[in-house]
């Protein structure tokens, strides 16, 4: 299985809790905003659906090699 | 531990009714009694609150169970799911058919539209002349157009819908028969249209619904029809009522107001705070239930718990905001939880947020005297509190 990667935009977060909600396994709050539990993860669609939840676009998911998997513009 | 009646008695004011805050102090997780089933908890502390909201052992869904008799106002259980009782991952799979149209980045190419909307709907207000209703002036007409263009409602049912809406988000104001009856014509309301779209679909909310339906199976029909009732209600009562609950405050607070006025670049600041402080919730909806044991400020919540929130008592936590009942539009960090928070935090919150921006913004640039012509009446009996009208003079 390869690995994705999560970037977390953590100064356009707004600490929604959407994201720790969607992918509880991936996601938590740290001072009012969010972190990536880990930042290379085994392909879980939780994530992808975290991202494309995130009224803020905040959170970047790629595939092993670079492609952007979510969220879709 | 004493158990009080829940909701608690409505004030006449726009006001938080006080024992939200003498529960934060010394009882911060409380025994209630709602009028049908039963007892449940009542959390007032901002960090017990978000947990109650976004933790996945709190669960919206449990209340549709079958044969769950949970504390509620209405003496008959729901019987239809909507996307508020449902938790992840089917909410998931609902909410993402249409977050997209409702991120911060899309929301923000509405802005143009709104002026354009508020401009004209302001033009007609100063034609007509002093005093003037702002609620039926801006504040119920703005939210309304932006919600019938987003999703492909005819703004020509205004009239039918808002009836509907308004006896669906009451409590006590409306009969259990009236509200019933009123969720079921939008339910055939939703329906009509979705044979519409389906018919001719169009650059819309509820033909996106509808090819998500149709062609790709998912989401059900009962699913696609009481989506489409919670985006057009909550689409329009929510901030319909802010924008006169915020114009009714500012107006009430000549320094506030003043301040403002000398610096327009407060105004994103100033509706954050407002959101922050209006108790816009009459509260007692949306109960979750308790998957697993949890503590709450030191008490056990145990599975099937039913547990009632108060956001607008969260956001006066003196914990997280300094000086928590006053209005101050200088606050450096504001993490209000007006829009909730978790999986069900509020997906119009930057539509409301740039329309508010816009209306508030707008109005005070364009009526420099503007005031309350005689004394504001607030709805009771809803979910949602605001002015039965706003007369004004300028």
């Amino acid at each position: 299985m390869s690995k994705w990667t999560i970037e977390l935009d953590r100064g356009t977060c707004i600490g929604t809790g959407m994201c720790t909600a969607t992918a509880p396994d991936h996601f938590r709050l740290e001072g009012g905003t969010s972190t990536p539990v880990n930042e290379t993860v085994d392909e879980d669609e939780a994530v992808v659906d975290a991202a494309e939840s995130c009224p803020m676009e905040a959170i970047l998911v790629r595939s092993a090699d670079g492609t952007v998997l979510a969220p879709q513009v | 531990m004493e158990i009080r009646s829940y909701p608690f008695t409505e004030l006449d004011d726009l006001e938080l009714h006080p024992a939200y805050l003498e529960l934060q102090r010394d009882e911060p997780v409380a025994r209630v009694r709602l009028p049908f089933g039963g007892d449940g908890w009542l959390a007032t502390r901002y960090e017990d609150v978000k947990t109650v909201l976004a933790d996945p052992r709190f669960s919206r869904a449990a209340v549709m169970e079958p044969g769950a008799d949970v504390p509620r106002t209405l003496p008959t259980m729901p019987t239809e799911s909507n996307i508020l009782s449902m938790d992840p991952p089917d909410h998931t799979r609902l909410r993402r058919l249409v977050a997209k149209a409702f991120t911060a980045r899309r929301t923000e190419q509405l802005r143009e539209r709104a002026q354009e909307i508020v401009d004209g709907l302001l033009d007609e207000m100063e034609a007509q002349g002093p005093p003037a209703d702002l609620v039926e002036a801006l504040a119920m007409p703005l939210p309304i157009t932006i919600i019938c263009e987003m999703l492909g409602v005819p703004y020509e049912d205004r009239g039918k819908f808002r009836a509907w809406s308004e006896a669906a988000v009451a409590i006590t104001a409306f009969t259990p028969e009236e509200i019933i009856a009123a969720n079921e014509s939008l339910r055939a309301y939703i329906g009509g249209l979705v044979e519409r779209k389906r018919a001719e679909p169009a650059d819309d909310m509820l033909s996106v619904l509808v090819a998500a339906h149709d062609n790709e199976d998912r989401l059900s029909t009962q699913e696609l029809e009481s989506f489409g009732v919670a985006l057009l209600v909550a689409g329009h009562e929510t901030t319909a009522n802010q924008i006169g609950n915020f114009v009714y405050q500012l107006l009430r607070n000549p320094d506030r107001l003043g301040e403002l006025r000398a610096d327009p670049s407060l105004v994103p600041a100033a509706i954050e705070e407002l959101l922050r402080i209006t108790p816009l919730g009459g509260s007692a909806g949306f109960p979750r239930i308790a998957t697993a044991e949890v503590e709450l400020s030191g008490v056990t919540i145990k599975p099937g718990d039913a547990v009632f929130v108060n956001n607008v008592a969260a956001n006066r936590d003196p914990s997280v905001f300094e000086n928590p009942n006053e209005l101050d539009f200088h606050r450096e960090h504001n993490p209000h939880i007006m829009f909730g928070h978790g999986a069900h935090h509020c997906i119009g919150a930057p539509l409301a947020r740039m329309e508010l921006q816009v209306a508030i913004g707008t109005l005070l640039k364009r009526f420099p005297l503007l005031r309350l012509d005689g004394d504001v009446t607030f709805k009771k009996g809803r979910l949602i509190r605001g002015p039965q009208a706003l007369s004004v003079r300028w």
